[in-house]
């Protein structure tokens, strides 16, 4: 058998570089807008007078994009990840004790690690610590309503609370808010930063939210409602539900092709 | 039918709501809840570089002021250098300097403030220099997905008129509501700003 010509002999082959596979130059996926709720939403009222009226410009992802701020366990305690405990002075906050778990994914279904996830809420009766909200549900001495928690190594991450309650709000006459946990999330650079709110599976008041509804597609907006996932709960103690945040695909993973690695 | 391609979708965006603080800044919400707390001031003692605050507002349609906007910021150090692994650039990391802070309006006055330093010119990854510039990212009740502008400085006329995505503004009008106006106050430099969301002056948003 005849051994196969050195590729700098063949003149299909005369390529001054090799063509590498397609890992991208880091940048991030384009934004699907179209999954998003647009700026004006009138039917959410408060959108009308925030909302830019000129295009945006679009930019390919640079330095300033494709990077953004990095945490560690040092910038969180303890008790950070179990609202529980994290305010209580007296004993434990009242309402369903529940746990939230998921992962942070991006769109290429990878798992983000060592990303920060911030939330906060209202308590059971639907009241925010926050002295700008005057509903006349009570505040709970044992309930702040907020916490965080960094993901693990595959982007996993959970927490401990109370089930949020809905409450009213000034948008039409009789608009309530079903009931929800806010997220802040990072991401690997700073154009996946995302906010979001995640629902609970059953809710009736899901389809007639003003805001919920600014989604304009189905499917994004279902992905908002967390399922009760029984078998992550805990027999006697606590409910539990599951909630996958997805951030934005990146078109290599940086940290593959980096010989001196994280 | 063709293979399926599988991609997830990313999640969609909900406004950040009007009790945000209690997630991000909890002391502005009017409780002291965390050991630590992520603020406004980007700059440590050692931080390398010229002390700058950065100091503004965001006005709604009608030129008022929000006065529940939350902010972030992420910048490059003094060398021109992000503080992430992915910038691959040659400017010196510093170790007091991560880039990122995050302030939330004066509930009265709508002012946003950061102390921070003045980051330096950055190489893009084409190798082109860019002219020092933060980027901010907002969020409020009624934004209904976080808003992306940057702040370049008024100060670097020459850096600024050849940065590229300056130039890609049309009309150039535009430019300069993304320049923020250097000034000094009882012996330090403050540059101020305004992002307005709507209007003949409004701000330049990017799809980043």
């Amino acid at each position: 058998m005849n051994a196969q010509a050195p590729a700098s002999q063949d003149p299909r082959l005369n390529r001054p570089e090799p063509f590498t596979p397609p890992l991208g130059d880091g940048g991030f996926f384009q934004r699907d807008r179209s999954i998003h709720p647009p700026a004006y939403a009138p039917g959410y009222k408060s959108s009308v007078l925030r909302s830019p009226r000129q295009s945006l410009l679009s930019l390919e992802g640079s330095a300033s994009e494709i990077t953004g701020p990095v945490f560690g366990h040092n910038d969180l305690g303890p008790l950070d990840n179990d609202l529980i405990r994290n305010y209580a002075k007296d004993g434990d906050p009242v309402g369903e004790r529940i746990i939230v778990h998921g992962r942070v994914l991006d769109e290429n279904g990878r798992g983000v690690p060592n990303t920060l996830v911030e939330f906060w809420q209202a308590n059971a009766g639907g009241r925010y610590r926050h002295k700008k909200d005057t509903y006349l549900a009570p505040i709970d001495p044992n309930f702040g309503g907020c916490g965080r928690a960094l993901t693990d190594d595959t982007g996993y991450y959970y927490f401990r609370t109370v089930k949020p309650g809905p409450y009213p709000w000034r948008n039409f006459v009789n608009s309530w808010r079903p009931a929800h946990i806010h997220f802040s999330v990072f991401g690997s650079g700073f154009a996946q930063r995302l906010i979001t709110q995640m629902y609970f599976e059953g809710d009736p008041l899901i389809p007639i939210c003003p805001i919920l509804t600014t989604i304009p597609d189905k499917d994004a907006l279902d992905r908002l409602v967390a399922p009760l996932d029984l078998n992550a709960s805990t027999p006697f103690d606590s409910l539990a539900y599951r909630f996958d945040i997805v951030l934005r695909g990146q078109r290599c993973t940086y940290f593959e092709n980096r010989p001196e690695g994280n | 039918m063709p293979q399926p391609l599988n991609y997830l979708k990313e999640t969609a965006s909900q406004t950040a709501g009007p009790y945000v603080h209690i997630g991000l800044i909890p002391a502005m919400a009017g409780f002291d809840i965390f050991e630590k707390n992520f603020s406004n001031v980007l700059v440590r003692p050692n931080t390398q570089g010229e002390r700058i605050t950065l100091e503004g507002k965001v006005l709604d349609g009608t030129g008022s002021p929000l006065r529940d906007v939350l902010l972030e910021i992420w910048q490059a150090n003094a060398a021109g250098r992000y503080n992430h692994p992915a910038d691959r650039s040659a400017g010196a990391l510093d170790a007091d300097f991560r880039g990122w802070g995050r302030a939330g309006s004066d509930f009265e006055t709508g002012l946003v403030t950061f102390e921070t330093i003045k980051p330096g010119a950055i190489t893009d990854r084409a190798g082109r220099k860019c002219a020092p510039h933060v980027n901010v990212w907002i969020v409020a009740r009624g934004i209904n997905i976080g808003l992306n502008t940057r702040l370049y400085f008024s100060d670097e006329e020459a850096a600024n008129a050849t940065d590229p995505v300056l130039n890609l503004v049309e009309p150039p009008v535009r430019r300069k509501t993304l320049i923020a106006t250097r000034g000094e106050r009882a012996g330090n430099v403050v540059y101020s700003f305004t992002i307005n969301l709507q209007g003949s002056d409004e701000t330049v948003f990017f799809d980043v």
